[in-house]
């Protein structure tokens, strides 16, 4: 396979250059070739699929092996039967969600009637959620309903989410969710 | 999808209605064109000329909201024309059945309509059975009360003028359209319909999916290479999310989410478990009660299933607890709290303000996300004033994909796996760490200090993480499921026995003991000996690779079919209708190709063979499909808001089951001269849902920086528009501003001898970034949706536009 994707890149890296830097009164292909081995000297490669929509292409994410483990480059995987190597402009922007310093990088909070955000711990944050599930919980749950029958029902708390998480992260939160005894269990699928 | 996206290439024709496939799925259409490339053709039908429609052969354009005559219109004119499968049609679907003398069809009702509930009391939309308890059947398709005699009449309403007035297109294209779709009911050809939210967002959603279905059954569409019906699903593991039960209805696998008049496992087993008295029908959900025990073990191995069943909330019987409802509860002040989590409805949700108003009644919110969204930051939005909103939020930052390992399931249900490429940006944690951390404290808290019935939580299965981190590893093996007991079982002809703790190799091996667990049935088989979701093995038979089938790539789900309903694509003998492009076949007393729907000999064979719907209790295609809530038989109704008085098939204007709600922010408009404009929402290539990812990278939001407006030359000179000003949309709902696009891409329809006006506005934008890009088209949305799913009626509304 690993063979199989650089022997792709070096044909990929002579045969593009010549349409993609024609005209240029210089040539480029040397640069553009040393550019493409250079991504395969300096960095990890590991695959992943576009988090996008549905149509599940592969993408190939270039990991800094010197520096602090960054990712520098996300391209479509070749080797992919759906994409073969080629991405729509969402899937070739996945760099940017990496590496985006608009990305929240502390747990917020927001205190009732207050007008701004505050940085917290991760500690902090989940102690005073548990606290706030658990007194939502224990005072809306229901064991039976008007009609005296067994429902055992948190009607309390309500959840939305997500289609934005990996099959195993959605399992154990319905898992959570049902073991709390939630009712009102939705996500996106649903809009 | 019951294909997936390479097997786009293998069709004839491919209808894409609904969808702007090139642009929304622009991958996808790799398929489409290699398909085109070969001499297939591609049908586009859709309000708007998109670039979809300038790849496809034949356009033609709809009235949002008008797709149920459009496609009676084609069932019709397949009918008329004798142009459906007969064998398949016999053999493979409902036709033949004998309705009950109680199922009446009048004047847009069916029987047992109760107008005070506005709901069906369906028990007269069943079969005819005789005294063995088996459907009477007329091969012949002759009896006037068989299925297909009855889908002739109730279409027979539905002639090309009529239809034609209803949806404004012009004559000439339905024909153009129905003669080329209808071409692939020759047995060596096959149609793929594609779809997406443009059929699903509408008070007749389920219904519109109900009518392709028919046209697919009625051609022989189903189960072939090339064929099918595919949901071009919007999200990247929406499939998987489904799949796993994070909706209120299911739990993972489908399995129905129990109610209070089902008190027991044994009571549930009893309501949720088919049976058939027809021979040949697999009735696969007779093997439900397995999937439910084994996955009541999955979340608690060391309680006994009745235990475990206890434990699991029970809804109550017939009450919505969909979307819309729980936004409706919400501002009425029954939750305290509330997770919104890896979402954004104050700018996804239909109605937003209401939505954004519900979460001011709310003690707290806790939202995970990576950027800042309307939702967490609802609080200060427009119009709000934070020193009034008492909502107490936690804003969590949580992982990108390639931040964290794991699986996701695309629409063609592959299962595919993930590996990180870089640690989480900053404090952020990946989602799974962070459920199971808050997890880890709720439990701490309940085993500390009791409270509400905390059986359940104290006795979860929380063995999800390996040295305090989440193990998605872990978790992906417990959704195979495995042993919790040494148990002999057959495997093909011989016992093998397997120890607690090995892994289940199939679903078929379930059992309803408690020797077994699985989170999520349909996934047995995912992850066995080997982690099947990361193969990447190419290798393909001859058979295989005609059709661009790739056994040993990722993994799909059922056990690795590929196509689902392959049993169809076969005639009784097993012999392949399309032998160019064979799915299965049986050779030499086994199928080859891919994996068949269930090992069964084929149909012909009168002691071993099945029918191939084996999802459905009789194993037939449901032509006629009783269980939804409005109706049998797909029959036209308006949007809820619409631009006309009158329906010319019956005198029920709209869908007299629609979910809907009362309070000021539901006035709809119907004809009503302040909204005198069809609108439709839609998505653009550079952006994604409600813009949160895709507005904040900075390369997708040059190419697509603001809120626009698209309107027709026509309709811009009414109103004295020039092609980018600033124009105001308005609906009964709210409003926001957009530029104006003028374009010929949008053209007046001729609908009941009126010209009737469309716009169309994307919904990716919001009022946090960019400061200047404009804010949510669920603004205008109505809070109304389908009677069956509660999805909201998003493509079909009313409102006005004016300059700014």
């Amino acid at each position: 396979m690993e063979w199989n994707r650089r022997e792709f890149l070096k044909i990929a890296s002579a045969t593009t250059a010549v349409t993609a830097f024609g005209g240029l009164g210089f040539d480029l292909r040397p640069a553009y070739a040393e550019g493409q081995a250079a991504k395969l000297k300096f960095t990890k490669q590991s695959t992943s699929v576009c988090c996008y929509c549905s149509v599940g292409c592969g993408l190939i994410c270039s990991t800094d092996k010197d520096g602090k483990g960054r990712v520098v480059n996300i391209e479509g995987d070749p080797d992919h039967p759906i994409n073969e190597g080629a991405l729509c402009p969402k899937g070739a922007s996945h760099y940017q969600l990496g590496n985006n310093d608009r990305r929240i990088q502390k747990v917020l909070y927001r205190a009732p009637y207050s007008e701004n955000w505050e940085e917290k711990s991760w500690d902090w944050a989940l102690d005073r959620i548990a606290r706030k599930v658990k007194e939502a919980r224990d005072g809306s749950f229901v064991t039976k309903d008007a009609k005296g029958r067994v429902v055992n029902r948190c009607e309390g708390i309500a959840s939305v989410g997500s289609a934005a998480m990996d099959n195993e992260e959605c399992w154990i939160y319905q898992a959570m969710l049902r073991a709390m005894g939630l009712s009102y269990v939705e996500h996106q699928a649903r809009i | 999808m019951t294909n997936h996206w390479i097997d786009i290439a293998n069709s004839d024709c491919i209808f894409i209605i609904g969808s702007n496939a090139a642009e929304n799925h622009p991958i996808s259409f790799k398929w489409a064109l290699r398909a085109k490339d070969k001499g297939a053709t591609i049908i586009h039908v859709d309000p708007r000329y998109t670039r979809t429609s300038q790849h496809a052969d034949v356009f033609a354009r709809l009235r949002s909201g008008s797709d149920i005559p459009f496609f009676g219109g084609l069932i019709r004119y397949i009918l008329a024309n004798n142009l459906y499968f007969k064998d398949y049609v016999v053999n493979y679907t409902n036709a033949s059945f004998i309705v009950s003398d109680k199922y009446d069809f009048k004047d847009g009702l069916f029987s047992g309509y109760d107008a005070e509930k506005r709901a069906y009391d369906k028990s007269s939309w069943s079969f005819a059975r005789d005294d063995a308890g088996q459907i009477k059947k007329d091969p012949t398709l002759r009896d006037p009360r068989c299925v297909f005699q009855i889908l002739k009449a109730h279409y027979d309403r539905y002639d090309m003028k009529s239809v034609s007035s209803v949806t404004g297109t012009p004559t000439a294209d339905l024909q153009k359209v129905y003669q080329t779709y209808a071409a692939t009911g020759k047995p060596e050809k096959s149609g793929t319909m594609l779809y997406a939210m443009g059929q699903t967002q509408h008070t007749v959603g389920v219904q519109n999916i109900r009518a392709m279905s028919i046209i697919q059954l009625l051609l022989g569409n189903m189960g072939v290479a090339g064929g099918g019906i595919n949901a071009l699903r919007g999200e990247a593991n929406v499939q998987g999310s489904t799949d796993q039960g994070l909706l209120f209805h299911i739990l993972p696998g489908y399995i129905p989410t129990p109610n209070a008049a089902m008190p027991t496992l044994a009571e549930y087993n009893a309501k949720n478990t088919p049976a058939t008295k027809e021979p040949q029908s697999a009735n696969w959900w007779g093997n439900r009660p397995k999937y439910m025990t084994s996955f009541l073990k999955s979340m608690y191995p060391n309680q006994e299933a009745d235990v475990s069943y206890d434990y699991l909330p029970k809804l109550e019987p017939g009450k919505d607890y969909s979307w819309l409802s729980l936004f409706d509860v919400m501002l009425g002040g029954a939750f305290k709290g509330f997770f919104a989590w890896g979402q954004n409805p104050a700018a996804s949700t239909a109605n937003a303000n209401k939505t954004r108003e519900a979460m001011t009644k709310l003690d707290w919110m806790v939202t995970v996300n990576m950027f800042e969204t309307e939702t967490g930051s609802f609080w200060k939005g427009p119009g709000m004033d934070p020193k009034k909103v008492k909502t107490e939020v936690f804003f969590l930052p949580c992982a990108v994909s390639f931040e964290k390992e794991g699986s996701i399931s695309n629409s063609g249900r592959w299962m595919q796996w993930r590996y990180p490429a870089q640690a989480p940006r900053g404090d952020s944690k990946p989602d799974g760490d962070i459920i199971y951390e808050l997890f880890e404290k709720i439990r701490g808290l309940y085993a500390k200090e009791g409270g509400a019935y905390p059986d359940p939580i104290k006795n979860l299965n929380w063995d999800v993480a390996t040295n305090h981190a989440f193990d998605p590893h872990k978790v992906a093996k417990l959704i195979n499921g495995y042993f919790l007991k040494e148990k002999t079982l057959k495997v093909g002809d011989a016992d093998k026995t397997f120890k607690p703790g090995d892994p289940v190799p199939s679903f078929a091996l379930l059992q309803t003991d408690g020797s077994t667990c699985s989170g999520n049935w349909i996934y047995s088989g995912s992850y066995t000996d080997k982690n099947n979701a990361a193969r990447r093995d190419k290798t393909q038979t001859p058979m295989q690779a005609k059709i661009g089938l790739y056994p040993g790539w990722t993994w799909a789900w059922p056990v690795n079919r590929r196509v689902l309903y392959n049993r169809a694509s076969v005639d009784p003998q097993g012999k392949p209708y399309q032998p160019e492009k064979a799915v299965i076949a049986w050779q030499d007393g086994k199928w080859v190709g891919d994996v068949p729907d269930g090992p069964w000999p084929p149909m012909a064979d009168q002691k071993g063979g099945k029918s191939p719907f084996i999802m459905t209790t009789e194993g037939m295609g449901l032509i006629f499909g009783p269980g939804r809530n409005d109706g049998p038989l797909p029959e036209h109704y308006e949007p809820l808001e619409c631009p006309v008085g009158d329906n010319p098939f019956s005198k029920q204007l709209h869908n007299p089951t629609a979910l809907k709600f009362a309070g000021p922010t539901e006035v709809h408009a119907s004809c009503d001269p302040r909204f005198p404009f069809v609108c439709s929402t839609y998505r653009v290539t550079e952006h994604w849902q409600t813009g949160v990812m895709t507005r904040n990278s900075p390369w997708l939001l040059e190419a697509e920086p603001q809120m626009f407006c698209e309107m027709s030359p026509e309709l811009a000179k009414m109103r004295g528009i020039q092609n980018g000003e600033k124009v105001i949309l308005e609906s009964t709902r709210g409003s926001l501003w957009a530029k104006a696009i003028v374009t010929e891409r949008i053209q007046p329809f001729t609908v009941l001898g009126q010209t009737i006006h469309q716009v169309g506005i994307p919904w990716h934008y919001g009022w946090t970034w960019p400061k200047q890009g404009g804010d949510s088209a669920n603004i205008l949305c109505p809070s109304v949706g389908d009677p069956n799913t509660g999805i909201p009626e998003t493509k079909a509304f009313m409102v006005n536009v004016r300059k700014a």
